[in-house]
């Protein structure tokens, strides 16, 4: 049996922000202690509100960032550093998709010459062919020839996405991370863009991470989900049991807050207060100041995962003692 | 009875081009109408012509009746008796709604005076009153801080207590949760449910997000390229979409539980203003499609109680329909 294609351990990113021009510098920690597998042709979801750390943790997982603590491994070897050449030939087997596609793309290139534009960097297949194979990339995307002529600013939005994921495919990936790449799209383009994700996954075999703030999505288009609040993994589990029956008292709130059409809401649960600064976290469990199931030991002790089935984890009080007491 | 306002035929140009063509829909007292659709289909249009705040080159036709009076077109010292007072309306983003070099308490002050008359220590009062009510706390002390220290969640508060200061009968609301994390979104849906509640407040929520307007609304419009093409009661909308966009909004969300299927996405794109199909503008990415549909613009038809739908082919299948029972 093979390891998992992707392996984070221990991930830690400290960043250092200070309040106007002379205040103090305080550090916030974006990404405290995260640990997470990725097995090949899997899709693992990760949910968080904004400054929840998602974004990070996609960030580091890809070697965009140098961690401050633990260690990334990509087909069982560790993540080259940022810059070095070993990076910049592995940068070509893992590729990152982010919300705006407008940002993302050159307003002065055609598609074609975009989506062709990694091969000749690359340097990958004969130069003659290059314009064949980015066609053959816009059309698995669902793109013609005669989109391949436009300019970005001449597609709309779902189309522009759909050129960034070509552009992304045409190095032929096998770990893809996506930030929120449906987020900025209306319903009907996004469940467009959203089914094509998961046929090229099918087809391709591709390992990804799927970072979004829309548990619909994510649950759609993931096989296993990790929920993050405040720099940490709060809860993991299968795309269909998390969601169905969610542990962690902040997943019970993030579901439970999700509308649904059709439903009228009698028993919503709704958290009290923001999420708190990042740079002030809470002490013990970060998440204690909002929960209604908080105990005395939330307050002061950070709860560690456990894990109560063997494809669940869960770091929270209520769990560690149910699974103590039941041992 | 008469309804509180009465949007008929409305129509809004930019040079030339037509963006709304011929909206009409009523809100009675204390109703909450949802307004869904995708971005351009002309939901905040109809509410920025309705109030008189399109610029001057917009060209404004129709009526809009508040308790029986046309107030479309009417002179500025007559609307300054209508927005703010009668109609209020929030925005998207609260953050770029409120001035950042201004105190809350000025900001607010300001709103109070014009539209109360208020001064002095009932000013004071009314002020803490407001922030109470939408949920502050320490409302004395924050009223003499800037948007700057609050979170998004909180500007949206006070956003809403603004609104509220000329106690209107009718909160325009316009995606008013649309750029806030879901728990944060949870904590203002419940705080304008709690407010009409209490204060017998009608409401119209423009909304992208089916499941919110579904949760929160008694009536729903659907909008598309600038129409409204069904009208129904918030729950049979849902549970027996009509009109094949509403039934293709709603395939193209992805479950949350049950079984996990392939979304319906609608495929194509909303068409441009400037170059609108001759007949149904969703007739190009119909699977209805008819002669007739390519021909001519279906209008609004009742279907049901309370029920409209503007398509040639499901209004002649339900209208059938109708027609069988009553024999």
């Amino acid at each position: 049996m093979t390891g998992p294609l992707v392996q984070a351990r221990a991930l830690r990113k400290v960043y250092a922000s200070r309040r106007g021009i002379f205040g103090r510098v305080s550090h916030v920690r974006a990404v405290d202690d995260v640990s997470l597998e990725i097995a090949k042709g899997e899709t693992l979801g990760l949910v968080g509100e904004s400054g929840s750390g998602k974004s990070t943790t996609g960030r580091l997982v890809l070697g965009l960032e140098q961690a401050d603590n633990g260690e990334v491994r990509f087909a069982d070897a560790p993540m080259p550093s940022m810059g070095t050449q070993v990076w910049r030939t592995q940068r070509a087997r893992v590729q990152m998709i982010y919300q705006d596609p407008l940002g993302a793309l050159d307003k002065r290139l055609t598609i074609l010459d975009q989506v062709r534009e990694p091969l000749d960097i690359h340097d990958i297949g004969e130069r003659s062919e290059r314009d064949q194979r980015a066609l053959e990339l816009l059309r698995s995307v669902d793109l013609s020839a005669e989109h391949g002529r436009r300019y970005p600013g001449e597609l709309s939005g779902g189309q522009r996405q759909r050129a960034v994921l070509a552009r992304a495919l045409a190095t032929r990936p096998e770990f893809l991370v996506c930030d929120e790449p449906v987020s900025a799209l209306d319903v009907s383009i996004q469940a467009q863009v959203v089914n094509l994700l998961c046929d090229l996954q099918d087809r391709l075999g591709l390992t990804m991470l799927f970072i979004s703030h829309d548990l619909r999505v994510v649950r759609q288009v993931s096989h296993r989900v990790a929920v993050m609040y405040l720099g940490q993994i709060v809860e993991t589990g299968s795309a269909d049991d998390l969601f169905s029956a969610p542990l962690h008292p902040y997943t019970r709130a993030l579901v439970s807050a999700s509308p649904a059409p059709g439903r009228r809401s009698a028993d919503r649960i709704v958290l009290q207060g923001d999420p708190p600064n990042p740079a002030d976290r809470p002490s013990g469990c970060a998440f204690h100041p909002r929960c209604a199931n908080a105990l005395a030991a939330c307050r002061v002790t950070q709860p560690t995962l456990s894990q109560p089935s063997a494809t669940r984890s869960v770091a929270c009080h209520l769990y560690a003692d149910g699974q103590r007491s039941a041992a | 009875m008469r309804p509180l306002l009465a949007i008929e035929n409305l129509t809004v140009s930019f040079d030339e081009t037509r963006v709304l063509h011929g909206v009409d829909f009523s809100i009675g007292k204390g109703e909450a109408l949802g307004l869904v659709g995708e971005s351009g289909s002309g939901k905040s249009v109809t509410w920025l012509a309705a109030l008189g705040l399109l610029p001057r080159s917009a060209k404004v036709a129709g009526r809009v009746l508040l308790d029986g009076q046309n107030i479309l077109g009417a002179p500025e010292g007559a609307l300054d008796h209508v927005r703010g007072r009668r109609v209020a309306m929030i925005f998207q983003d609260p953050a770029s709604a409120l001035n950042p070099v201004l105190t809350i308490r000025r900001q607010l002050s300001e709103t109070l005076a014009l539209h109360r008359g208020l001064s002095g220590r009932s000013l004071q009062a009314e002020c803490k009153r407001l922030l109470d009510l939408v949920g502050i706390p320490d409302a004395e002390r924050r009223l003499s801080a800037y948007p700057h220290e609050f979170s998004g969640g909180q500007n949206q508060r006070i956003m809403i207590a603004m609104a509220l200061s000329g106690n209107p009968d009718l909160l325009i609301a316009d995606e008013p949760t649309t750029a806030l994390d879901v728990t944060i979104q949870a904590q203002i849906l419940e705080l304008l449910g709690r407010v009409r509640r209490e204060t017998g407040m009608a409401m119209v929520l423009i909304s992208h997000d089916l499941g919110v307007v579904s949760e929160n609304c008694d009536r729903v419009a659907v909008m598309y390229a600038g129409r409204v093409v069904e009208k129904a009661r918030a729950g049979e909308l849902f549970d027996d979409p009509c009109h094949p966009y509403s039934n293709g909004l709603i395939g193209a969300l992805p479950p949350l539980d049950g079984e996990r299927r392939r979304l319906t996405a609608i495929g194509g794109t909303v068409p441009d203003p400037r170059n609108m199909p001759a007949g149904c503008a969703f007739a190009p990415r119909c699977a209805l499609e008819t002669a007739a549909c390519k021909a001519v613009p279906p209008l609004l038809v009742p279907v049901g109680p309370g029920r409209d739908v503007a398509c040639h082919v499901v209004a002649a299948q339900r209208q059938m329909h109708v027609g069988q029972a009553a024999e």
